[in-house]
């Protein structure tokens, strides 16, 4: 999570930070790309909404955990509510880092810099900000991409 | 602010960079809306055996599936229409399928309820007869770019001749459809009344996984996990090939052809180099095969695409693609079930010629089917 987004990349608005309440996400496209965001406990994550592997929709997933084991019989559990099983075939991507845990070598999702910037702010950065209505009244979610 | 931003369709499925590709999917399964929605399909007498008995399969929790199937409804998470489960709803069906994948024509694929589960095999027919209606009146009749297939209670032999019979007189059925998991293994010739009419009726006879038999899923008993069970589906399909191979179905009935539905298929080939190499040694065994099992197997079987053997190399897929023969091989999604492919993935893996891609996409289909 940042609250400043990089000087080289483009900001972009995509939701009032109120409206993701925490464990919620919404789908929001990004100059044709659909991007999967999250509110994990006030934290904002955002990833590349098409699965890599068939391309299903990571945002119409399940949150859930991973579950580790160290022998046969025994398991406990990691990644408590910040893991997004695609609604297909069920592969499994760490919100955090796009990491998918099927098949951790050569698969993940791609992650992009969310965070929060206040509105007053927004009004001098070089986002691309024509196509949406910005008022200073609340804080906005912003996506640096 | 912008409103939250909808998914747009994708894209239609191209091949050659431009050409609109016409896609044929073997495998969709349209559901009940709700359990009752069969009750007026059925006869009162069974009407009432159904609200009173319910279904009896062979396993101990008689009417449930038989292991959870990775998600709710086996589906898609994302396949759920607005009212009911995946599956049941055409305008759906048509918006997030049927438009979506550039889906000429659909086969469908009812596993509702199993009418060729049902130990009482008078309800099992009566069952079977009333899905088929209903594939009909939700389904077919509304959208013709669906095609009925026609469910059998196959134990009763008797029984499923009249419904493919009655049936075949109907171009609204392009097929008959059997659970591969069944009581005898289905070379035997208790099932060959049913392999006559098929192709006395010109119909093909497809194989989707399913069936509730009431024996364990492997030959030393009940799976723990549902991926090891999932994985019986390859043997089921294995032994029912080699079952029908090896009693002779393809001698007595030579035109009979099969369609084998999820059961994978990247291992054919080595099934059929096997069974030729047994066949040179024990072929007094069975004199009444003239020819090596790969024969048969290579002419009467076709496969489907779903789920798709994803080896690493591409080319390594498409090398069992030809040694199955490249025109016995049909593409499928398994719609709206959770193990779903999407026909872009699929021909992106397709290391093969434009044309041989067609002919999986739709030309073998076309030809089997036939359809226009």
């Amino acid at each position: 999570m940042t609250t400043s987004a990089p000087s080289t990349r483009t900001r972009h608005v995509v939701a009032r930070a109120g409206e993701i309440k925490p464990g919620d996400r919404k789908l929001v496209e990004i100059a044709g790309r659909p991007i999967a965001l999250f509110n994990l406990n006030g934290e904002f994550f955002a990833i590349g909404d098409k699965c890599p592997h068939e391309a299903g929709s990571l945002c119409k997933g399940k949150l859930g955990s991973f579950a580790d084991s160290d022998e046969p019989g025994k398991y406990h559990l990691t990644h408590q509510g910040e893991v997004i099983k695609c609604p297909w075939h069920g592969w499994e991507f760490d919100i955090r880092t796009g990491q998918s845990y099927c098949d951790p070598q050569q698969v993940r999702v791609r992650s992009y810099d969310a965070g929060v910037a206040h509105g007053s702010d927004l009004l001098t950065g070089p986002f691309k900000a024509e196509t949406y209505k910005v008022t200073v009244e609340e804080d906005y979610v912003v996506i640096n991409l | 602010m912008s409103d939250v931003i909808t998914r747009s369709q994708p894209a239609p499925v191209m091949i050659g960079g431009k050409q609109r590709l016409s896609v044929i999917d073997c495998d969709i399964h349209p559901q009940f809306g709700s359990k009752d929605e069969i009750l007026p399909f059925l006869p009162e007498r069974w009407q009432d055996y159904m609200k009173t008995y319910g279904g009896l399969y062979r396993q101990a929790l008689a009417d449930t599936l038989s292991h959870p199937r990775m998600a709710p409804d086996v589906a898609r998470n994302d396949a759920w229409p607005p009212k009911g489960p995946p599956g049941s709803d055409l305008a759906f069906m048509r918006e997030q399928h049927l438009d979506a994948n550039n889906i000429d024509h659909g086969m469908l694929m009812p596993l509702n309820r199993g009418p060729a589960n049902q130990r009482n095999l008078d309800f099992g027919a009566a069952l079977a007869h009333a899905v088929n209606d209903w594939q009909l009146h939700y389904w077919v009749n509304p959208e013709p770019r669906l095609h009925g297939s026609i469910v059998i209670a196959h134990d009763d032999a008797k029984a499923a001749v009249v419904e493919i019979e009655l049936r075949a007189k109907d171009k609204s059925f392009s097929q008959i459809m059997m659970p591969p998991h069944s009581i005898e293994p289905l070379g035997r010739r208790k099932y060959w009344p049913v392999y006559e009419a098929a192709q006395a009726c010109n119909l093909p006879i497809s194989f989707h996984v399913s069936g509730v038999n009431g024996f364990a899923s492997t030959g030393s008993g009940s799976p723990s996990y549902y991926i090891e069970e999932h994985h019986t589906n390859v043997r089921g399909m294995q032994s029912l090939i080699t079952s029908m191979v090896l009693e002779g179905v393809f001698e007595q009935f030579p035109q009979l052809r099969i369609v084998l539905v999820e059961g994978g298929l990247a291992w054919a080939p080595s099934l059929k180099w096997r069974l030729d190499k047994h066949w040179m040694r024990f072929r007094l065994e069975v004199p009444h095969l003239k020819r090596p099992p790969s024969e048969y197997i290579r002419e009467h079987i076709w496969f489907t695409t779903q789920p798709l053997d994803e080896p690493d190399r591409d080319q390594d897929l498409a090398e069992i693609l030809e040694f199955i023969g490249c025109d016995r091989v049909m593409f499928s999604t398994d719609y709206p079930h959770w193990d779903f492919d999407d026909p872009r993935f699929v021909l992106g893996k397709l290391a093969l010629s434009d044309e041989k891609k067609e002919m999986i996409f739709s030309g073998n289909a076309k030809k089997l089917y036939n359809l226009s």
